[in-house]
């Protein structure tokens, strides 16, 4: 099962080339590149790990592109994600981010979660990822 | 069939890309240099004429450009740096007209594992341009084991290596001491490919190039003061520090300083013209002259 989170998510994977220009329309914009991975592939899961500092006073995409490419050695089996974050007033939050790179297995799913709620009258729904039963580190 | 070339293509190519421009304002703005002049048109010359290979189909891998700028202070290397950025921009060898300075403050770090993420920060932010290393002799102390300079300079080995795409670096420094650092690295000095040697400037020049700085504040100096000022030239070359155009550009400075204070003490009306003017006595009281002097009293009175 694929995760649809961020930008581009509905696509075919991005290819390295198409990486370093989406870099570099986040850099002609004046925001600022940071890299993030994770191997917890929950849709809610916002807190991702992230790859070495924001990249400030960047000027060029390669430098991301160095980075992007360090973290993949790292962690071929993690999710990768590039975030754009737009630093001028009134934004001061992230404009993009879209997944980059994600684990070359399958990814086994969810499994539905369902659990009775209040008196037992009501049913509540939620999704878990089989990888979730392994701990952080071991997945995939 | 196979394209035919005539010879004003060449031409037309080099006007095309700017770089003619760039080189005259080179040749224009900057005094004297001449080696550094002919080496920067040869360059500018062959990756023109490697741009043309390229787009023939003619076998080109893509040129070493790294460089290594040595010579006294002041003699101009980062504001030929400056242009080289430019000259490598327009010709289309780096993405982006810029030029990052960086010194061993900016590379090197204070402790284990604190020298790789500034050296990579640095180099991050000069990708697709130039990388300017000032004083890069100073990376490598060799009288200190424990000096994380040289992990500094394995990174940037690797990054020169491997990212020529990305990068182009210009190592600068005096020229004994650079002598010296290549010598302690062989891999750095096989890995460029340029090395441009800055001339000292002769007194005319420094002259030249003293009333070029002076005109472009919009002042100027009269008959009095310029002869003034030739002398104070051979007097300042001959003391030490003497820093090239460095010196000249601080002296003016001073010279500017000595002139506000006449007009304050003078009080009364002032005209454009006074404000524009330097005058003889500005020059004339500066320290420079009464060293002089008293070293040649000195030279003298030696056996």
């Amino acid at each position: 099962m694929r995760i649809h989170q961020g930008t581009f998510s509905f696509l075919p994977d991005l290819t390295d080339e198409q990486i370093e220009r989406q870099i570099d329309y986040i850099l002609r914009n004046g925001w600022s590149v940071s890299i993030e991975y994770t191997d917890d592939p929950h849709p809610y899961n916002t807190y991702w790990h992230m790859w070495g500092l924001p990249m400030f006073d960047l000027k060029d995409a390669a430098g991301a592109m160095f980075e992007f490419k360090k973290c993949r050695e790292a962690f071929p089996n993690h999710y990768i994600k590039v975030n754009g974050f737009d630093p001028s007033p009134m934004w001061q939050a992230q404009r993009v981010s879209f997944i980059a790179h994600r684990p070359t297995q399958d990814d086994p799913g969810f499994r539905l979660k369902r659990t009775l709620w209040s008196d037992g009258r009501v049913q509540k729904y939620g999704l878990e990822p089989y990888v979730a039963d392994k701990p952080a580190g071991e997945r995939y | 069939m196979t394209e035919t070339l005539n010879p004003t293509d060449l031409r037309a190519l080099l006007q095309q890309t700017g770089v003619p421009e760039v080189l005259e304002r080179l040749d224009r703005e900057l005094v004297g240099l001449a080696p550094v002049k002919t080496r920067i048109h040869e360059i500018a010359a062959y990756l023109v004429v490697d741009k043309l290979r390229r787009e023939l189909g003619l076998l080109a891998t893509r040129p070493v450009l790294h460089m290594a700028f040595t010579g006294n202070p002041g003699t101009g290397k980062t504001t030929v740096a400056l242009r080289m950025a430019t000259i490598l921009h327009r010709l289309g060898y780096i993405r982006r007209d810029h030029l990052v300075v960086a010194s061993r403050d900016d590379l090197v770090g204070q402790y284990i594992g604190h020298t790789a993420p500034k050296t990579k920060e640095v180099l991050k932010r000069a990708m697709g341009g130039v990388l300017f290393i000032d004083e890069a002799y100073s990376l490598y102390r060799s009288e200190n084991e424990r000096d994380y300079g040289q992990e500094t300079i394995e990174i940037l080995l690797q990054v020169m290596e491997n990212q020529r795409e990305d990068l182009v670096v210009i190592l600068a420094g005096y020229e004994d001491k650079m002598e010296q650092f290549f010598t302690l690295n062989p891999g750095m000095r096989s890995r460029i490919a340029h090395h441009i040697r800055f001339p000292d400037y002769t007194e005319e020049e420094l002259v030249a190039i003293g009333k070029l700085m002076i005109a472009e504040q919009n002042y100027y100096l009269d008959e009095a003061a310029e002869r003034a000022f030739v002398e104070y030239v051979r007097c300042r070359k001959r003391l030490p520090n003497f820093a090239n155009a460095r010196s000249v550009r601080n002296a003016i400075d001073r010279f500017k300083l000595r002139q506000a204070k006449r007009l304050f003490e003078r009080a009364g009306q002032v005209t454009p013209d006074d404000l524009r003017r330097i005058a003889e006595e500005d020059i004339r009281a500066s320290e420079v002259f009464r060293e002089c002097e008293e070293l040649m009293e000195g030279g003298q009175d030696a056996p």
